[in-house]
């Protein structure tokens, strides 16, 4: 039971972050589908720096290491969706798609390339740190207590004071509902959206990294992070682009993605003989289901998706 | 009579804008592998380039040709999924999954039920349909993102896939049983293609149909009735509405053939034995993504989609041809992520090139009639 709190926590960790990340974007008035992609590149940073910092380096400096170099690759690989939706007005799907697909592919050359000219015979795109990740754990009676936690409750609380209680962020919000209206105000909603789109890749690429390290201790990046994305999308259209509500939905999601992990540790449900790949379909099924009941009194921002062009009415 | 301008048509400035594309993305492809390793990158990017023309013998060049063109019928069924329901306004991003519930029943009938090609492919082309029109019917009836619905169907339909065809896996391995030994008459007729390419056996009846789906798909959006409401719809919903057309049942029904274009692909490819199912696979195939790439870099026209997924699929087999030791296969994927962010940019570029031209014949046509002002009746142009 403390494993499945455990997972659960964790994976709504993911879930919280990444959709809080979507909800900046969306209120800015930029559709992020990219976040799947922004996730592996944050991923990969973290990935990365946990395996390169010297072995004795205390556990604060790994935690502050860590944290840093996967929320600026995420800003850095989110300025790519930025520059092409908001400065050349391109479809936000499609560019969304790419980066989804060129995360996935970049992150495989490259952990390749690493790993064979460290090793001509070593063709994997696996990223082992089992030891660096026990920095950021700290063991509570069974219970695996998590920095991450402790990093996504701070994003939480800031998502929410600086959408509703920042003259920044209320202004953003204002870009996502009439960027024409708040640019006659004199807000650069060009400027808004950039910043909308660039926290949602810092805190992408934070979801990314907890993802990976979520139960594991090596991830093979061919295999992207599985939808993670999307599902925080799902999580962040139920959640109503609110981030109280998304924590909360997030918890559902991340309680049905844990059942995966620990079904069989848990008495009755191994008793109930359900195959492992029913588990796995679960939290997809459920966010199908929600969404169809909850889209269609949507919330959304108004202008989103929408290119902001200066010239039009 | 003034001459027209080659760049102002669009089929001139897609097919520019294309190229420009794939120069690009072969450029930032080098660029990347010399950063891994400028020793060989040159050879590489060559080896992507040239695919089955790094064989020296012209009956092995046929032969992986003819592998090449096995591979690149569904991914035009894949591209033409996509491009038919853009048109409508629809990014059918579930269309991975889709060509994945076609393999599951295309495959499970042929190896379970026995049945012949035809019904297989028939009935594949169903699942991806029923498929394509739940992400309709959410779209239409809750509206629901069809993105997300495509996606978070694509990944139950693999597990889906993954336990249906557990059933007809070997016992010693995670593969499906080949077609070739269990159920001969669910392989695709060959109608004698296969000798053209030094006796392929896998090239067959796939590639002139996915050619003839193309061109069907085409003659619909441009020819009928049907075709005219679709694009309508997708060009704007309420107002096709307000024309008495049932925009609902167009957006089901436009996914759902998209569904069957990208199950149909899916039988084009399993059919023919060239691959088989590995049943712990733990993602989508790829093949439905790269679709999203030939589509649009084909200028989302069927014909460009047969260039344009030949093109797609020649450099990702092309990838396996680089030195292992320095880089890896994967690199071709990278080449077509970079494409289809490029493409993004294709829109603007159309924009600036039709807005300079608009800015020069304004002016053109303002110093015509500053000069002519006393000839009211000559007309200003062809526009």
């Amino acid at each position: 039971m403390i494993l499945l709190l455990q997972y659960t926590l964790t994976f709504s960790s993911v879930l919280i972050l990444v959709a809080l990340g979507g909800c900046f974007a969306e209120h800015s008035g930029v559709i992020n589908l990219g976040l799947e992609g922004i996730m592996i590149m944050g991923a990969l940073g973290g990935a990365l720096t946990m395996r390169h910092m010297p072995d004795g380096s205390p556990a604060i400096a790994m935690i502050l290491a860590v944290l840093v170099v996967s929320a600026l690759v995420g800003v850095v690989y989110s300025m790519l969706l930025a520059v092409a939706c908001i400065n050349f007005k391109a479809d936000q799907t499609i560019v969304g798609t790419a980066l989804n697909m060129l995360g996935v592919a970049a992150a495989t050359v490259i952990v390749k390339a690493i790993n064979t000219a460290a090793n001509p015979d070593d063709v994997s795109s696996v990223i082992q740190y089992a030891g660096p990740k026990q920095a950021f754990l700290v063991n509570i009676g069974g219970f695996e207590f998590s920095w991450f936690m402790v990093v996504t409750l701070v994003a939480l609380i800031f998502a929410y004071v600086t959408l509703y209680k920042t003259r920044f962020g209320l202004r953003m919000m204002a870009c996502g509902e009439h960027p024409q209206a708040a640019d006659s105000v004199g807000i650069n909603v060009y400027k808004m959206r950039w910043a909308g789109v660039m926290i949602s890749g810092a805190l992408g690429g934070l979801g990314g990294i907890v993802f990976i390290t979520a139960g594991v201790s090596e991830w093979r990046f061919e295999y992207g992070v599985a939808g993670f994305g999307f599902l925080s999308l799902a999580v962040m259209i139920f959640g109503q682009w609110k981030p109280i509500r998304i924590a909360l939905a997030a918890l559902l999601f991340g309680l049905f993605r844990a059942l995966s992990n620990v079904y069989m540790g848990l008495d009755f449900m191994a008793a109930l003989n359900i195959p492992s790949q029913v588990y796995n379909m679960m939290p997809y099924i459920i966010s199908l289901i929600v969404l169809a009941f909850t889209s269609k009194k949507s919330r959304a921002p108004k202008a989103e998706g929408i290119p902001y062009d200066k010239g039009q009415r | 009579m003034k001459k027209k301008n080659p760049l102002k048509s669009s089929g001139v400035q897609t097919l520019l804008a294309s190229l420009l594309c794939v120069l690009l993305g072969l450029l930032l492809g080098y660029i990347v592998l010399l950063f891994i390793n400028p020793a060989g990158a040159g050879q590489a990017i060559v080896a992507v380039v040239k695919n089955f023309l790094n064989y020296s013998k012209a009956s092995m060049q046929m032969k992986y040709l003819g592998n090449t063109l096995v591979k690149t019928a569904p991914l035009l069924m894949c591209s033409l999924s996509i491009l038919f329901a853009y048109k409508v306004g629809l990014f059918n991003i579930g269309v991975a999954g889709q060509y994945c519930a076609g393999i599951g029943v295309g495959l499970y009938a042929a190896l379970a039920w026995n049945m012949p090609w035809w019904v297989c492919m028939l009935l594949a082309m169903a699942a991806g349909a029923l498929l394509g029109a739940i992400s309709g019917v959410l779209k239409s009836y809750c509206n629901v993102n069809e993105v997300i619905s495509g996606i978070m169907l694509n990944w139950i339909t693999l597990y889906l896939v993954n336990m249906l065809l557990t059933q007809v896996k070997e016992e010693t391995s995670p593969y499906t049983y080949l077609l070739t030994s269990k159920n001969p008459g669910a392989l695709l007729p060959s109608l004698g293609l296969g000798k053209l390419f030094n006796n392929n056996q896998y090239v067959g009846l796939a590639i002139p149909l996915s050619i003839v789906c193309a061109v069907l798909v085409w003659v619909v959006l441009e020819k009928t009735r049907f075709g005219y409401e679709l694009k309508a719809t997708g060009n704007n919903k309420n107002a096709a509405k307000y024309c008495g057309m049932a925009e609902k049942r167009n957006i089901i029904l436009t996914l759902a053939i998209g569904g069957a274009l990208a199950g149909m692909g899916a039988a084009m490819l399993y059919l023919t034995g060239y691959e088989q199912w590995q049943c712990s696979t733990s993602s989508v195939p790829p093949m439905g993504f790269n679709g999203i790439a030939a589509a649009f870099l084909g200028g989302l026209h069927p014909v460009g989609a047969i260039l344009s997924s030949f093109f797609i699929q020649h450099i990702t087999v092309g990838g396996a041809y680089v030195d292992k030791t320095m880089y890896c296969a994967q690199i071709s994927d990278l080449i077509s992520a970079i494409i289809i962010y490029l493409c993004g940019f294709v829109l603007f570029m159309k924009y600036a090139i039709n807005a300079s031209i608009a800015k020069r014949e304004e002016k053109a046509a303002l110093g015509e009639q500053a000069s002519q002002a006393d000839a009211p009746e000559e007309k200003g142009g062809d526009q």
